[in-house]
C-alpha cells in the first residue's frame, strides 16, 4: 500500500495542503522550519500511536486555526508490473483491481481498489482522536490493519544512549507491523496495569480478588506481547544475519531487562502476585513487558550500539528498518511506508548512493526530507520531488 | 413553529437513545395525527409502567413486578444462573430465549480508574444467591472488554469456594462471519479457543 494523495487541514504549519505522491520515493526539500517534518508527522498519524514526534494531539492543531485538524489519505495497492517483491498477499485478482496509472483522482470510486483513511481531532473534543476508514468511524488500532509505517528521525539519534522506553517503543512499532493485534494487547495490558497501580496505591482497601483479576489480565496480554516480540526478534535476527556486510552496519538484536519465563502467562501472574507489596511501595509495577529493553550490537565490530559513533548508530537503525521492511513485505504481504527524516544528510556519499539503490530496488513508498535537492541527485527519475515553502507544498 | 408543549415533547423524545431531533419530530407528528390509535395507548402504557416500575430485589432486572417475571417463572431452570453487567445485556440474552435459567444483573463492571468498586455492584447479593445452594452452574456473560473480563475473573475468584461450575461465554468467530473480514484479535482468540470437531 502507498499513499496516492495526502491532504492536511489545519495541521501544524499547514492551513490546507494537498499532495499527490507517487508510489516510490518521495522527496521533500525546503528550508529549516519550512514544514517537512510536519508532513512526515502527518503521515505517521495514519497508524496507531502518537506519531513520529510522540506529541499530544492538541499540539498538532494549527495555532491560528479553530482548534481541530485533519489528515486524510487515499491508499492504493502497489503498482503492477514493477520489479521488487509483491509479498505473499499478491494475487491475480488483486492485480486486476489495481489502477494502471497513479495518482488517481481523489473522487475515484472505491471499486478501483483505493481506501480512504483519515484521522484528526475536532475543536470541540481536542483530546479524542477521530478515525475514519472508507467513510465509517473506526478506531486508531484499526488503522494498523491497513498499513504499516516506520520512521527514522533525528530525535532517534539518542535512542541508544537514552532510557529503555524509547528502544522498546521503537521495537514495538516493528512488532506491530508484523502483528496488528500487538496494539490491542499493549492497550489492554497498560489499562490493567494502571488499574492495578491505582488499587495498590491504597493497600488497606485493595481487594485481593480484584488485584488477582487484574493480574490475570496483565499476564494474559503481557504474555501475548512478549511472545509477539520474541517471534519478531527471531525473524528479524535471521534476516539481519543473512545480510551482507555492505555499506550499512549489520545489527545484532537481543532483549534485556525483564524477560518472560518459560511458561510466560502463569509465571508472570505468580510474579505479580508476590510483588504487590513492592509495587505498591514503588507506586508502579516494576516487572513486566513494559520493562523489557532492546539491546543492539554492531555485529562487524562486536560493539554495543551505545558505544558506536553517531553515523554508525544511524546506519544500525537503517539496517534494522530496511531488513524489517523486507520482512513485513514477505510475511504480511505489504511493504511498510518508510519515513526517513534528514537521513540523507547524515550519510557519506557512498552510503547515500547505496541507500537510494537499495530503496529503489526494494520498492515501496519512502518519504525522505532534506534541506537541499543536491542530496538527492543520485535518485532515479521515478521519484516524486516536492518543495516545501511558505506553508505549502508544490510538485517540482 | 410548534407550541411549547409540542416542543417539550419533541425534545424529550429526541433525548432518547437511538432517536434524535429528526426522528423525534417524525414520531411527534405521527402521535398528533393518530391521536386515538397512537397517542392515547402510548400514554396509557407509559402511565402503567411508571406506576408499577420495579427493580427486582432478587436479580436486579427492571420490570413491573418484584420479583420480576423471569425470577417468578417456574418453568425456568433454577440450577442455572447467568451473570450480566447491565439490564440491557439480560434483555439481549433473554430476547433470544436461548438461556433457560435465571439471571443476575451486576449493575456495571469493576473499574479502578472510574472508581467503580466491588461494593458498588450487586456482587454480595450474587454470592448470597449462590451460597444458599441449589445452583449448579454460574455463567459469566461479561462483555469482552478488559473491564468486563476483569470483572469475570473477579467473580470466578469470589465464587471459587462454592460447589458450582463456573463458565464463561466463548470469544471468537461470529456466526456467519467470514475470516477475511475479522480483525486479528478476534481471529487470534478464535484460534486459541479452537476445539475438536468430533
Ligand atoms: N501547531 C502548530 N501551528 C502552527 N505552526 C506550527 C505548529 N507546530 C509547529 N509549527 C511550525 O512548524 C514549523 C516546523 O516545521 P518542521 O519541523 O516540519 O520544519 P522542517 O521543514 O522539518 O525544518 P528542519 O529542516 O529544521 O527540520 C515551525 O516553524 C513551527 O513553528
Ligand atoms: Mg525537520
Ligand atoms: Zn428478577
Amino acid at each position: 500500500m502507498h499513499l496516492s494523495r495526502l491532504s492536511l487541514t489545519d495541521f501544524r504549519s499547514y492551513a490546507d495542503a494537498v499532495l499527490s505522491p507517487g508510489p516510490g520515493l518521495v522527496v521533500l526539500t525546503g528550508e529549516n522550519g519550512a514544514g517537512k517534518t510536519n508532513i512526515l508527522e502527518a503521515v505517521s498519524l495514519l497508524t496507531p500511536g502518537r506519531g513520529l514526534r510522540g506529541a499530544s494531539l492538541s499540539d498538532m492543531a494549527r495555532q491560528a486555526g479553530a482548534g481541530g485538524f485533519s489528515v486524510a489519505a487515499r491508499l492504493l495497492p502497489p503498482p503492477p508490473f514493477k520489479g521488487g517483491d509483491r509479498g505473499v498477499g499478491a494475487s491475480l485478482e488483486e492485480a486486476s483491481l489495481m489502477a494502471p496509472t497513479v495518482p488517481t483522482p481523489s473522487h475515484s470510486p472505491e471499486g478501483e481498489g483505493g481506501i480512504d483513511i483519515g484521522t484528526g481531532i475536532l475543536a470541540t473534543a481536542p483530546e479524542r482522536r477521530q478515525v475514519r476508514i472508507n467513510g465509517a468511524t473506526g478506531s486508531a488500532t484499526a488503522l494498523g490493519e491497513w498499513l504499516s509505517i516506520l520512521w527514522l528521525t533525528p530525535a532517534m539519534d539518542r535512542l541508544f544512549t537514552e532510557g529503555a522506553s524509547g528502544r522498546r517503543r521503537f521495537f514495538d512499532r516493528l512488532v506491530l507491523a508484523l502483528e496488528p493485534s500487538h496494539a490491542t494487547h499493549a492497550a489492554r495490558y497498560e489499562a490493567a496495569m494502571r488499574a492495578r497501580n491505582k488499587l495498590l496505591a491504597e493497600p488497606e482497601t485493595a481487594d485481593p480478588a480484584w488485584l488477582s483479576a487484574l493480574e490475570a489480565g496483565m499476564a494474559e496480554h503481557g504474555a501475548r506481547i512478549a511472545e509477539a516480540r520474541e517471534r519478531a526478534l527471531a525473524m528479524l535476527g535471521e534476516r539481519l544475519a543473512a545480510q551482507a556486510d555492505g555499506p550499512f552496519a549489520r545489527a545484532g538484536l537481543a532483549f534485556g531487562g525483564w524477560r518472560p519465563a518459560e511458561d510466560a502467562e502463569s509465571a508472570f501472574r505468580a510474579e505479580l502476585k508476590t510483588a504487590r507489596g513492592r509495587d505498591g511501595a514503588a507506586g508502579r509495577t516494576l516487572a513486566g513487558p513494559h520493562r523489557t529493553d532492546l539491546l543492539v550490537t554492531h555485529l562487524a565490530k562486536g560493539q554495543a550500539a551505545e558505544h558506536c559513533s553517531t553515523g554508525e548508530q544511524k546506519a544500525l537503525l537503517l539496517s534494522i528498518i530496511l531488513a524489517h521492511a523486507d520482512l513485513v513485505a514477505d510475511r504480511a504481504g505489504r511493504r511498510p511506508i518508510l519515513l526517513l527524516d534528514e537521513v540523507a544528510a547524515h550519510l557519506d556519499p557512498s552510503r547515500r548512493t547505496a541507500l537510494f539503490a537499495r530503496l529503489e530496488s526494494a520498492g515501496g513508498q519512502v518519504w525522505m526530507t532534506g534541506t537541499e535537492r543536491a542530496l538527492f541527485e543520485g535518485l532515479g527519475g521515478d521519484a516524486t520531488l516536492l518543495t516545501v515553502a511558505n506553508g505549502n507544498v508544490h510538485h517540482g | 413553529m410548534a407550541s411549547p408543549e409540542i416542543e417539550a415533547l419533541t425534545q424529550a423524545l429526541a433525548r432518547l437513545p437511538g432517536l434524535g431531533p429528526r426522528s423525534a419530530r417524525r414520531a411527534v407528528l405521527h402521535l398528533l395525527k393518530k391521536r386515538e390509535v397512537a397517542l392515547a395507548p402510548l400514554l396509557r402504557a407509559l402511565d402503567a409502567v411508571n406506576d408499577k416500575l420495579a427493580i427486582c430485589s432478587t436479580c436486579g432486572n427492571v420490570d413491573t413486578t418484584d420479583p420480576c417475571s423471569i425470577c417468578a417463572d417456574t418453568r425456568r431452570d433454577p440450577r442455572l444462573l447467568c451473570v450480566v453487567e447491565e439490564v440491557s445485556d439480560l434483555w439481549a440474552l433473554d430476547r433470544s430465549r436461548l438461556f433457560p435459567g435465571h439471571f443476575h444483573v451486576l449493575g456495571g463492571r469493576l473499574s479502578a480508574l472510574e472508581g467503580i468498586r466491588p461494593e458498588d455492584l450487586s456482587i454480595d447479593k450474587l454470592i448470597a444467591r449462590v451460597a444458599v445452594g441449589g445452583i449448579d452452574e454460574v455463567v459469566l456473560a461479561m462483555n469482552a472488554t478488559l473491564e468486563g473480563q476483569t470483572t469475570a475473573h473477579y467473580l470466578a475468584e469470589r465464587l471459587e469456594t462454592y460447589p458450582v461450575r463456573i463458565t464463561q461465554l466463548a470469544h471468537g468467530l461470529p456466526v456467519g462471519g467470514e475470516l477475511d473480514y475479522l480483525d486479528e484479535g478476534t481471529l487470534a482468540q478464535a484460534l486459541r479457543a479452537r476445539r475438536p470437531v468430533v
